[in-house]
């Protein structure tokens, strides 16, 4: 075999001196350097042709190539940006900046609900309640058999066929109108800073007590009550720090002003769309994983768990949910990753992502091939430190063997 | 096991008393499956409350209040005065009456459209036929080739006496079946050759493999799809002018291809070592092995999440729209676009929502059934 003759243990065990390559198709080590040396120069060839035939064709129509385009003015208007952006000074560079923050801005926001929605739909599945099950059931097929792209398209016109500004539809002081979603924001003052840095402090707190908790029980075999010791640190501190400066709660509350709101929050249909549809379609995939995480523990885990006197709540933490967790972490990454890749669809809604954003750049700029570069490596980016992340918590959580 | 024994005895089931009236029929059915808590009644009664008001409400939209046909004036335009006076109320299916022959055939020439009907059928009945499984033969890949062949011919006419029609002139499902079906054609093989070499000992193939596969899968479709509708002219010597169809094609073959390469790894993964130690013991050599020992085992393991991925490419094809290729999605949007019918975009998605169901749907269905009676085989 190959193996054998490529493996230096064996040379050297047999004492033998190492076999010289032989020039014949026979030799299998040859036979490998041969085909390698072919396919490489095959697709080395293709890929140098290519690149002749570009840069012969970037020649005559006259495009420069580089990325000196990213200082120039860019002049796209942007609708919603997360840093300070005008269209008039800013250049190219701040423009796909404002892009990648807006593509972050839906994965996370769209991950993270999905995740919930679908946790949900996923046990609703497994209820004991037939027409809950039921219910769920055609919620994932339906959504699932869908293209996402028609979904977007759908929940794009819905929120666009809403009400204008003046008619609009109104929940307390959240107002629902074709111009997207208007909600009371928060006035920052100082007693809400320190209040969040006080919930940090018992945030600290509480995992140090947890871990304190955790050595106890080692020692002595009883566990001191954790949650009270939480529950004070995490809710009581904050609001008594909250209370010191006064308890100041002022909102600030969208007002209908000529034909559109001014002031509050405020979400873009676009924006809104592209959440809605993303967190939807994801969830019915997620809803699947679910079920299918938790139905691979076997039944008799719960009823030995029973057995051993837990509590219900003790028994999904700390016997269901590890096992059901180290089948659900990885296709719920590749979920992450899809939802991802997905929200590059809001090009079709004029949601300004990356991809919509470097698109108008190459039609501007003429610059398709670092257009095309940037998208990449702004995805391949994301997509890397997901799939870095849910692997470092795969490990943590993975089964320890020998 | 001796319950089991002592039920299908007819003399013992006779001989038993019959259970409590209260344990069977639709009562304790719903008692069991609808009533069994107070949190259960909660639920339910909510949800028979949400259904019924959801249910209620769609028959009224769709059925009862619908308008199903509008007068057309003498220029022969619409006349959608009543579909705008119902909206909010009732569909108008009008609009899909007036324009279902644009949404599904697109601009191609209104008396040749017989053409691209057939050849969605013979599309349909090639799926049919490679989801028996009498067919999985060899002889599988000449009926695919063959009615590929049939299709094209049809499509692009210009022999037989057939009109010919450049492909600027297909539009809606032929193109969306089109797309797919080619892709899944082209990609099969290619993904399978990508998954061998991300598996092979040789480290320069090992690597292209690994390079072409991690890239696509970790960029969106749709830049691939920009790729091949901006950057490909570039490739091109000068002169040569690729149609835009078969730009998105090639991506889509090159998207898809890297995707399938992963299943079929995860089949070549999950195949006994022994299998191919016992080939090499054998003395077969690599082709010889890999044809006659190793594919036809791994294959038959990923079938049912190469349906799956299939179904997924199906969803897919309709990302076209974006880079301004006429598929069943975006002739949709052409049809909005007629000024009469703008503001009945509902209607619209709702029927190619049923389209794209009808496919996916079947194809799942399929690949869960498969997969029951596959396991079942392995588990004898």
């Amino acid at each position: 075999m190959s193996d054998a003759t490529a493996d230096p243990r064996f040379a050297a065990a047999r004492a033998a001196p190492r076999r010289r390559l032989r020039l014949s198709w026979s030799d299998p080590t040859f036979r490998a350097i041969v085909w390698q040396v072919v396919i490489v120069g095959l697709v080395a060839a293709v890929i140098g042709y290519l690149v002749h035939n570009t840069n012969q064709n970037l020649a005559a129509r006259h495009i420069a190539t580089g990325f000196g385009f990213l200082d120039r003015v860019a002049g796209i208007p942007i609708g919603e940006a997360l840093v300070p952006y005008n269209p008039a000074v800013n250049t190219y560079g701040r423009a796909l900046l404002v892009g990648v923050l807006n593509t972050l801005k839906v994965a996370v926001v769209g991950i993270v609900l999905a995740t919930i929605l679908g946790t949900v739909i996923g046990i609703g599945r497994l209820s004991s309640n037939w027409l809950l099950a039921k219910l769920t059931a055609f919620y994932v097929e339906t959504l699932r058999d869908i293209p996402l792209l028609l979904q977007l398209l759908f929940w794009y016109t819905v929120l666009q066929s809403l009400p204008a500004p003046r008619q609009s539809i109104r929940v307390g002081d959240v107002f629902l109108s074709n111009r997207g979603i208007k909600i009371p924001l928060l006035e920052l003052q100082p007693a809400h800073e320190w209040a969040a840095l006080a919930f940090l402090v018992g945030l600290v707190g509480t995992v140090l007590w947890n871990r304190h908790a955790a050595r106890q029980q080692e020692a002595t075999g009883v566990r001191p009550r954790v949650w009270p010791v939480g529950l004070a640190l995490m809710v009581a501190l904050p609001l008594v720090v909250w209370a010191i400066f006064g308890a100041p709660l002022t909102f600030e509350v969208p007002v209908l002003r000529g034909f559109n709101f001014q002031g509050g929050g405020s979400l873009s249909p676009e924006y809104f769309a592209l959440l809605l549809g993303l967190v939807t379609y994801t969830a019915a995939y997620i809803a699947e994983i679910v079920r299918s995480g938790i139905q691979a523990v076997p039944q008799g885990q719960w009823e030995a768990a029973g057995a051993l006197g837990l509590r219900s709540g003790m028994v999904l933490r700390k016997v269901i949910l590890p096992q059901a967790l180290r089948v659900i972490v990885p296709p719920m990454t590749s979920q992450y990753l899809n939802l991802t890749k997905n929200s590059s669809l809001a090009v079709a809604i004029g949601y300004q992502d990356i991809v919509s954003i470097a698109n108008t750049t190459l039609n501007q700029t003429g610059q398709a091939i670092e257009g095309i570069a940037v998208i990449m490596a702004v995805y391949l980016t994301i997509s890397l430190s997901i799939s870095l992340f849910m692997n470092w918590y795969n490990a943590r959580i993975a089964l320890v063997e020998r | 096991m001796s319950d089991t024994v002592a039920t299908a005895e007819p003399g013992y089931a006779a001989a038993r008393e019959r259970p409590p009236a209260g344990l069977v029929g639709p009562w304790a059915w719903a008692r069991a499956n609808l009533f069994s808590s107070w949190w259960s009644t909660a639920i339910t009664l909510v949800l028979v409350y949400v259904i019924l008001r959801a249910l209620v409400g769609f028959v009224e939209w769709a059925f009862v209040n619908a308008i199903w046909s509008v007068p057309y004036n003498a220029q022969g335009r619409p006349d959608t005065a009543v579909c705008q006076n119902a909206k909010g109320i009732g569909a108008c299916w009008a609009i899909i009456g007036d324009k279902y022959r644009l949404i599904l055939f697109g601009r191609y020439p209104y008396e040749e459209q017989w053409r691209p009907a057939i050849c969605v059928l013979l599309f349909i009945g090639l799926y049919v036929v490679s989801a028996m499984r009498r067919f999985w033969r060899k002889e599988l890949a000449l009926i695919w080739i063959a009615t590929l062949a049939v299709i094209g011919v049809l499509m692009w006419g210009g022999v037989f006496g057939l009109q010919e029609v450049p492909e600027d002139y297909w539009g809606g499902l032929p193109i969306t079946l089109i797309l797919a079906t080619f892709g899944l054609a082209f990609a099969f093989p290619l993904s399978v050759l990508v998954a061998l070499g991300r598996r092979s000992k040789l480290p320069a193939i090992k690597l292209l493999c690994v390079l072409y596969v991690e890239l696509i899968r970790g960029v969106p479709l749709i830049s691939v799809l920009f790729m091949a509708s901006v950057m490909f002219p570039l490739f091109m010597p000068a002169g040569v002018n690729v149609d835009k169809l078969l730009r998105a094609q090639i991506a889509f073959i090159l998207f898809a291809g890297a995707y399938l390469a992963e299943v079929v790894r995860g089949g070549l993964q999950a195949l006994p070592k022994g299998q191919s130690e016992a080939a090499d013991a054998m003395g077969l050599t690599y082709w010889q092995k890999t044809g006659l020992i190793i594919l036809p085992q791994a294959l038959r393991l990923v079938i049912p999440p190469l349906v799956n991925t299939f179904i997924g490419f199906f969803k897919d094809t309709s990302l076209v729209l974006i880079i301004g290729l006429f598929d069943l999605l975006t002739m949709g949007k052409v049809a909005l676009s007629d000024p009469p019918w703008q503001s009945f975009s509902t209607e619209v998605y709702v029927v190619l929502a049923i389209i794209y169901i009808c496919f996916c749907f079947a194809m799942s269905k399929y690949s869960r059934g498969l997969e029951q009676d596959l396991n079942r085989a392995r588990r004898r």
